[in-house]
């Protein structure tokens, strides 16, 4: 079972996101859960989403404590949250940065493994604003494997109509640039 | 069967009341029960379901509509939460007693106070009392499957009593995960129109809700509860078709690994399936452990009940609701009283967790049973109910 935690603000599209996967998934016939961090929802606020991915069915509803990955939509909020709270030994933390790998662990005294890719720049280019949410699920699959990146087209033009293909797009592209530690 | 979808569950919970062709719905929004009548409003709105949708100022007029809807014949879905139940309990109580087959969705969730929107059993045990038929899922699933049952139940008119469907607030409704559609053939096959025994009807007068002066009222009561006990086969019956069509088997008390275990949990609702993790991993360990989950609530399965707990040594009943001044939680209570007369009867250990959403992880459940084993073998004793995890 792969269990990923994702970090956001309230109004970022960390809990969408968290769906959106989670829908592919089960449409790629796998189980899958996703939920959002239950409580008054606050624009800005630190929001935390949930995704589980299993073969087989899945029992667990609690929250997920000790996340194989933990996805960080905001980099904001690395000041203000500790993120790799609970995450397992050998999982990897995934930012949303324009910084180099070396810079952001420095920075941040990070010492678990980090992927990064420039979401914000990517989603501006192809979205025309900075909601790097489904831009962010690309970096996700690239690290994880969890899903065919192509099961997640289908779920966006579902979910978000005509702009379904603009997302497509620069998840896409987010996949083709993110930059993994020790890869 | 129909098609396997992942969406939240409150959608397909909203979704299977559509495929259920029900006639009014009447709600009074609430968190977190919001997700299913919103999209109802709008099946609603956009004409996917010929039906009345209701929009009310209260869920006291919610359940008032739903009275008067269902004694016309109309098939009647609701749906509530907490305080929403708190405020319509006077006509909960009525309709039980009008004999009229509501159905209604709770989607648990803790009363005030303190304010709380987050999951426990705190709502639905302030009314354990009110007539209806009350079953609780895992999840869903079950919620989907629970939802055609509940209609198939309530209206038979052998039965013809209302029914509440416990869906844990947000552990569930909040949930995407996949969920098996029934096909229109099969829910036609399943779910027969809605004929009731009696209805208002200006060509063919009848009284219901009628004043029960001393001289009958203990009489009235009387067949009430019988009516209550006596559905207990057609829920049987309602399982056992439910089976036959989808392959899914529901009982009325569930049982994993229960057979010659020496401790036994009990669980209701979302909890059930991660306390499965936790007997699994106890087992793994060697210890001699299993699960009960308690499906229908009311009537309450006596029978069942004592055969699949038969043997154990100790229940440890997880409550998640204070019965405030009394012995623990109101589960708990329950059981030992029914179990009072059997011999060799198991100690029951009472565990109250999960108050407004508190997660409860199966390291939890681990250390709960840890615990109860190290207690002491006394039947009862007031110290035997514990608050888990309570900062003193």
């Amino acid at each position: 079972m792969l269990e990923v935690r994702l970090h956001g603000r309230g109004g970022q599209g960390a809990v969408t996101s968290a769906e959106l996967v989670a829908e592919a998934a089960i449409n790629e016939g796998k189980y899958a859960q996703a939920f959002p961090s239950f409580g008054p929802e606050r624009r800005g606020a630190p929001v935390r989403a949930f995704i589980r991915v299993d073969d087989g069915p899945i029992l667990l509803r609690n929250e997920i404590d000790e996340p194989d990955v933990v996805l960080v939509l905001d980099p904001t909020l690395i000041r203000v949250v500790n993120v790799t709270e609970g995450l397992k030994k050998g999982g990897i933390v995934i930012l949303n940065t324009s910084k180099s790998i070396a810079e952001i662990k420095k920075e941040y005294g990070i010492t678990a493994k980090v992927a990064t890719v420039n979401a914000t720049r990517i989603a501006t280019e192809n979205l025309g604003r900075p909601i790097a949410n489904t831009t962010m699920m690309g970096a996700l699959i690239k690290v994880t494997s969890v899903i065919a990146i192509e099961s997640l087209q289908e779920a966006f033009g579902h979910r978000f109509g005509k702009l379904g293909e603009k997302n497509y797009k620069s998840c896409q592209m987010a996949f083709g640039e993110t930059v993994m530690e020790g890869r | 069967m129909g098609e396997r979808v992942g969406l939240e569950v409150s959608i397909a919970a909203a979704e299977a009341v559509k495929m259920a062709n029900v006639d009014v719905i009447a709600a009074y929004p609430i968190t977190p029960q919001t997700h299913i009548v919103e999209h109802l409003a709008e099946v609603v709105a956009d004409g996917e379901l010929d039906a009345e949708f209701i929009p009310v100022e209260s869920e006291h007029s919610a359940m008032s509509v739903c009275c008067g809807s269902s004694a016309v014949g109309a098939r009647t879905f609701t749906c509530t939460s907490s305080q929403g139940l708190a405020l319509m309990n006077e006509i909960v109580f009525i309709t039980a007693s009008m004999r009229l087959p509501v159905v209604m969705v709770l989607a648990n969730r803790s009363l005030s106070g303190p304010l709380s929107i987050w999951n426990d059993h705190s709502d639905v045990m302030s009314i354990r009392d009110c007539g209806w038929i009350q079953v609780f899922v895992e999840n869903g699933q079950e919620v989907f499957d629970h939802i055609m049952f509940a209609f198939r139940v309530a209206e038979s008119q052998k039965v013809s009593l209302p029914l509440i469907v416990n869906v844990d607030g947000f552990i569930l409704t909040h949930v995407i995960e996949p969920v098996e559609f029934w096909d229109a053939e099969t829910v036609k096959n399943y779910l027969p129109p809605f004929k009731p025994v009696n209805r208002l009807h200006p060509d063919n007068p009848v009284t219901m809700g009628a004043f029960g002066m001393p001289g009958i009222y203990t009489e009235t009561r009387k067949a009430q509860d019988s009516a209550l006990i006596e559905a207990k086969p057609e829920i049987l019956k309602a399982w056992q078709e439910m089976a036959d069509l989808t392959g899914r088997h529901y009982k009325p008390v569930e049982s994993y690994h229960a057979e010659g275990a020496e401790t036994l949990f009990l669980t209701m609702g979302s909890i059930g399936e991660t306390v499965s993790v936790a007997v699994d991993e106890l087992r793994a360990e060697g210890k001699s452990v299993g699960q009960l989950s308690l499906r229908l609530w009311r009537p309450f399965p006596f029978e069942e009940f004592r055969q699949a707990a038969a043997g154990a040594k100790r229940i440890i009943v997880l409550d998640r609701a204070v019965s405030m001044g009394g012995q623990g939680g109101p589960v708990a209570t329950e059981i030992r009283s029914v179990l009072y007369k059997e011999k060799n009867m198991p100690v029951v250990t009472n565990f109250l967790c999960g108050l407004a959403g508190r997660d409860v992880t199966v390291e939890d459940y681990k250390a709960m049973f840890e615990k109860a084993s190290k207690m002491s073998k006394r039947r009862v004793r007031e110290e035997d109910y514990i608050l888990y995890g309570v900062r003193e």
